[in-house]
């Protein structure tokens, strides 16, 4: 194929032509192709998601009413457990790799990954550790009910199902590890001439930081279960205190990976932000510098302020001032982002089509978990809510609103450039809405039950806590099946949308609008543009 | 015409939901329960101080965020400006978070030193988590030598809809924990099994039971009443039914019920004796 530069007359009948050696199944069990494996990426980010989902709406139906109605405790652990590991694991993170794996070698003007093969691994992985998880359901005493953290030593009280987590976890590790060294290897050598660093696009360098984070982090989360396994098995003592191990020491290990874990979601969609916000704008983003800055600030500091999720432990005082000063630092980098996104906006010329709405939201209330976070950060304040409704408030407004918003954003966005089709506006318009209204309104009032004194993990409650679960439950209902018109939308727009224009976006100056027309070819910068 | 009516249907039947749920809502608690010690008291203000930075700070962010939402749309024809660096105002939204987190950190740092500040306890008493319920060994002070366990009171029929709720559903216990009204209490938590959490929110009070290793934190209770929190660490299929409920009584009612528990441990120590004497008896 000739150089796709300036291949903006070819209609997208030529393309078939080019998907390698197999059609069917086979061409996507064999890609090396980049666009092909974000695909599969997204898609089983979205199968997860559901998958993730469906287990919230069983969490949100027996916590409805108080009492015990619709399944027994055992299985309500193994619900939140696997909800926990399935929507961190299965749904958020590979999306964004499913982002990555498509824009990185556009935005940077590279022809692929730069292990291509090792590409198709890194996904392959991923459907066969999911098995392993959901498996372990059928397993003599059914999924570990641990929660997600899998502390110590009740890891050890769980059947051969936990054993099946340790190994879907093993996986999932090697997966992102091969996929961040892929996103390093790319981003580092095979940018286009002139795409120095400081001119990347904002997802490029979030993803490069995020890269680093996993390398660093995975490995650890992997020590941690394999420690757990061998204290099952092998007669180890690494976490039981009878053998001269420590439980507390396994919360060490698991917050080590955990924290960078959470900028592992964080960072890529903060990248996917910096991108569609500036767009709608119209207008450059703004402090491009100091953003590149924060969010190394970011992850560098995500890996000293692990123990804020121990203060309950009783750690010396020394301890719990130190990760306190270190945690509430947090907020000025992150501070640094929002305060840029707003200015980035101030004096533009906005319109708000739905993946500007979808970053709205997120910058609304995303900063709104960021705030319960910084109250966290507060070990005084953390010891009364640590562990309860006001703990899932607070990472739910970062994760399942901040990551997922972000999430619909970038799909919205570069949907007309994956596919060549637009996607039905009106009905994007009505999923934001559906969304935004229903998840605050599952999330918001656990606030108010956590303040009040509702544990977490519990599949039963006092009776003063009913109103906020109820309200809670109504809106995780109409949340989940909102998400059904989000995939109504993404099929019809394949199927039946309005041809897109190459650059659909007005403000978009990326290389994918510029240089590539809708769809992306199959194959894109065989020839490296040069870039002034 | 009959659009209108359905619309006005819809719109009133709304109308009357939503002030039912505001209503409900406003019944339910949505704040920190009221505090018992002079630590829960500092939480409270801790936290309402920070509240309120924080909300000023939301109405800055916001209020930039949505006038800009508001003013400079394309559909009102308003041109996109081009600045996009300014080193100063960079410089300026890094100095100053950090300088209110400077402010934060003064009395944040406070509480904390007197949280952990567990010297000179009036009473220690040894909390021992189990799955699923909880033991009271008083090792020091008055009441020495009392021990007892104390598990969820609530009939499983409640609990599984045969019966109405009761008040008190899920946060009642049958052996409640007492102590002394304005008397610094330490709690050594430690876990039997697996880790649980020993909480009384009204305490301000929490802390992990770990087994194995011993961890401390103190109350004062100021006032006479009974308090009632719940694990709050992950411990197995029960952990939603392991309730903590401490009952703080004046020093006189203190000693009396002290002095019942020692003659009820007397009583029961000497069962064994009587029998053995009676079993003695008989076979002669």
């Amino acid at each position: 194929m000739s150089a796709v530069v300036d291949s903006h007359g070819h209609g997208h009948e030529h393309h078939h032509d080019h998907h390698g050696g197999y059609s069917g199944i086979m061409r996507w069990i064999t890609t090396t192709n980049h666009k092909d494996i974000g695909t599969l990426y997204l898609w089983f980010s979205f199968i997860m998601f559901l998958v993730g989902g469906a287990m919230a709406m069983v969490i949100r139906l027996e916590l409805f009413s108080p009492g015990l109605q619709w399944v027994n405790p055992d299985f309500f652990n193994q619900m939140t457990t696997m909800h926990g590991l399935i929507m961190v694991f299965g749904a958020i993170m590979p999306a964004f790799v499913g982002f990555a794996n498509w824009l990185i070698p556009m935005q940077i003007g590279a022809p692929d990954m730069a292990f291509a093969r090792m590409n198709n691994w890194s996904f392959w992985i991923l459907p066969f550790a999911a098995s392993l998880l959901v498996i372990s359901f059928f397993m003599p005493g059914g999924a570990p009910g641990v929660g997600w953290t899998m502390y110590a030593p009740l890891t050890v009280q769980m059947g051969i199902g936990m054993d099946f987590t340790i190994f879907a976890v093993h996986l999932l590790g090697m997966s992102s590890i091969m996929g961040s060294i892929n996103i390093i290897t790319t981003i580092l050598n095979l940018r286009a001439p002139g795409m120095t660093l400081m001119r990347m696009p904002l997802f490029c360098w979030t993803w490069l930081i995020t890269a680093y984070l996993l390398v660093a982090a995975m490995p650890v989360l992997a020590g941690a279960v394999t420690m757990t396994l061998t204290d099952r098995h092998f007669g180890t003592s690494f976490f039981n205190a009878a053998g001269g191990g420590d439980p507390v020491l396994y919360q060490h290990i698991f917050w080590f990976f955990g924290h960078p874990e959470v900028y592992i979601i964080a960072l890529p969609a903060f990248g996917v932000i910096s991108q569609v916000i500036p767009a709608f704008s119209r207008k450059p983003l703004f402090g491009y510098a100091s953003m590149v800055y924060a969010t190394s600030a970011i992850a560098i500091l995500s890996f000293i302020v692990w123990a804020h999720h121990m203060y309950t432990v009783g750690m010396p005082v020394t301890g719990q001032l130190f990760f306190m000063y270190a945690t509430t630092l947090i907020a000025v980098p992150t501070g640094v982002k929002v305060f840029n996104w707003v200015a980035t906006m101030w004096k533009g010329a906005l319109s708000f089509e739905t993946p500007m709405l979808f970053a709205i939201g997120f910058l609304f209330l995303f900063t709104l978990g960021g705030f319960t976070g910084l109250v966290l950060s507060l070990a005084a304040v953390d010891i009364q809510l640590h562990d309860t409704y006001y703990v899932v408030a607070h990472f739910h407004y970062v994760m399942a609103i901040g990551a997922v918003f972000a999430g619909f954003a970038g799909i919205y966005f570069w949907l007309p450039k994956w596919t060549g089709r637009m996607y039905d506006e009106k009905l994007g318009k009505w999923h934001f809405w559906l969304s935004t209204i229903f998840i605050n309104m599952t999330f918001f009032v656990q606030h108010f039950s956590g303040l009040a004194g509702m544990p977490r993990r519990v599949p039963d409650y006092p009776l003063m806590f009913e109103t906020w679960n109820k309200i809670s439950s109504i809106g995780a209902f109409g949340f989940g099946l909102s998400q059904f018109l989000f995939l109504y939308i993404v099929l019809k727009a394949i199927r039946s949308g309005e041809k897109a224009k190459d650059k659909q976006w007005e403000g978009a100056d990326s290389l994918e609008w510029t240089h590539l027309p809708s769809p992306a070819p199959y194959h894109s910068f065989e020839t490296q543009p040069v870039i002034k | 015409m009959a659009s209108n009516w359905v619309r006005y249907l819809a719109v009133s039947v709304a109308g009357v939901a939503g002030l039912a749920a505001a209503g409900l809502a406003l019944a339910a608690p949505w704040n920190l329960q009221p505090a018992v010690t002079k630590i829960a008291a500092d939480i409270h203000s801790l936290h309402e101080y920070v509240m309120i930075l924080v909300t000023i700070i939301f109405c800055g962010v916001f209020g930039a965020m949505f006038y800009s939402v508001y003013a400079h749309r394309k559909d009102k024809g308003h041109k996109a400006a081009q600045f996009h660096e300014s080193t100063t105002v960079e410089v300026l939204w890094t100095v100053i978070p950090l300088v209110i987190l400077v402010i934060i950190a003064w009395p944040a740092t406070k509480v904390v030193i007197a949280q952990k500040d567990t010297s000179q306890a009036d009473l220690t008493i040894k909390v021992t988590g189990y799955q699923w319920k909880w033991g009271y060994d008083y090792v020091k002070g008055e009441g020495e030598g009392i021990h007892f366990l104390s598990q969820l009171a609530t009939p499983r029929d409640q609990i599984e809809g045969r019966k109405p709720k009761g008040e008190h559903y899920l946060l009642e216990v049958d052996n409640e924990l007492v102590v002394p009204v304005n008397k610094k209490v330490r709690i050594l938590a430690t876990g039997g099994d697996v880790i649980h959490a020993w909480w009384v929110p009204a305490f301000g009070a929490k802390q992990d039971a770990i087994p194995g290793f011993i961890r401390d934190i103190h109350f004062r209770a100021e006032r006479t009443g009974v308090f009632r929190g719940q694990c709050t660490e992950l411990c197995g299929k029960d952990h939603g039914y392991m309730p903590i409920v401490v009952r703080v009584v004046s020093a006189d009612e203190y000693t009396k019920w002290v002095g019942e528990q020692k003659s009820k441990a007397a009583a029961a120590a000497g069962e064994p004796k009587k029998i053995a004497v009676a079993a003695k008896t008989a076979r002669q």
